[in-house]
């Protein structure tokens, strides 16, 4: 018989873990999405709208198959305890390398993820030319009469699909050991149409968008959570339940904070000068 | 004197038969989690094994678990950062 999660029925500690799970999985996906956008928006300006669309599609309706193979079995059939183990160390190792590379490139030791540089040297891979347009005002009747075109269909398929699987790893791990699967899904999905619709309306890479302070928040959480359901499925028990989750997500915010600051006077730019 | 005529054809019967696509899915799934648990930062991975192998060690004990968790993860993480740091 599977144990309920600490919290039940402390309805002010059940709310708040939710709303980290949600944003946790709403941050995580938001940044995987953006640069799955990019992948997606090359492939549409070098081999055409259509084919671009219905590869990042095909690949969503891949990985919404993938979160409801992986987690509904999990939910029903496997222990708590043990879902908490597995769950805490993907979380750890996934978050405390995103906070790696956020660190570093805060501190100035890694270059920035250029969205501009990706898009451009997807689109000339392709064989298009930046200067071609993504035309989303563009009648959806030219769009579906559009002839299909493999490599375009192919290059969206592949990077909306491993661009998402660790989104999927994310959903799974973090909906499984808060048993709310269907939360972080929700979130995640949120996630994807946010980011979706401001790529329509821009109808460019978001290059704009702050990854790198996105991935420092989201990497603070997975990080915290990761600590939380490991030593659950341990048998630690965190002073005031789920209510350890807050403190834990404040000290690694410091510790980010300390890392940022002790490594920036070493940074390149700055030895140069 | 060789009997291929280029390096390529000498390489071409001297590689393994490429996999079937049972083979290629594997080796595709395969990948993919060994680029996401160790990338290039073994470290993380093996020291989060290491950190489960200490919990289950102390078990009995939920005050020392937690410390030893906590503080093993901080020390990885730092660790594992000022490690990545540029050199000059």
């Amino acid at each position: 018989m599977l144990e309920a999660p600490p919290g039940v029925g402390n309805g002010v500690a059940v709310s708040g873990t939710a709303a980290g799970l949600a944003l946790a999985v709403f941050g995580a996906s938001a940044v995987e999405m953006v640069e799955a956008l990019t992948i997606v928006l090359a492939a549409a300006v070098a081999r055409g709208t259509r084919s671009a669309l219905e590869g990042a599609a095909a690949a969503i309706g891949v990985l919404a198959v993938l979160v409801a193979g992986l987690g509904l079995p999990v939910l029903a059939y496997v222990p708590l305890a043990a879902v908490r183990v597995v769950v805490g160390m993907l979380l750890l190792v996934l978050g405390m390398s995103w906070l790696r590379k956020a660190v570093l490139r805060a501190a100035g030791h890694r270059p920035q993820r250029d969205e501009d540089a990706v898009f451009s040297r997807t689109v000339g891979e392709l064989g298009g030319a930046t200067g071609d347009e993504v035309r989303p005002r563009a009648r959806l009747r030219e769009t579906l009469r559009a002839p299909r075109d493999a490599a375009g269909f192919a290059v969206a398929f592949k990077g909306v699909l491993l661009e998402g699987l660790e989104v999927v790893l994310i959903v799974v791990t973090l909906g499984t050991s808060s048993r709310d699967l269907g939360l972080a899904a929700a979130a995640a999905g949120a996630a994807a149409l946010v980011v979706a619709a401001a790529g329509l309306l821009v109808a460019r890479q978001l290059s704009g968008v702050p990854e790198n302070a996105l991935k420092l928040g989201v990497g603070v959480m997975l990080t915290s959570f990761g600590v939380f359901w490991l030593g659950e499925g341990t048998g630690v028990r965190w002073p005031g339940g789920d209510a350890a989750l807050p403190v834990l997500v404040a000290l690694f915010a410091g510790l980010v904070g300390l890392l940022v600051a002790l490594l920036r006077p070493s940074a390149p730019a700055r030895r140069a000068a | 004197m060789s009997a291929f005529r280029t390096r390529a054809d000498a390489e071409a019967v001297t590689r393994p038969p490429a996999p079937g696509r049972p083979g290629r899915v594997l080796r595709s799934v395969g990948r993919f989690w060994w680029n996401f648990l160790v990338g290039d930062t073994p470290e993380l991975f093996v020291g989060v094994l290491a950190v489960l192998g200490a919990l289950l060690g102390l078990r009995g004990d939920p005050a020392v678990q937690g410390g030893v968790l906590l503080g093993a993860v901080v020390a990885l993480l730092a660790g594992s950062t000022w490690r990545g740091r540029a050199r000059g």
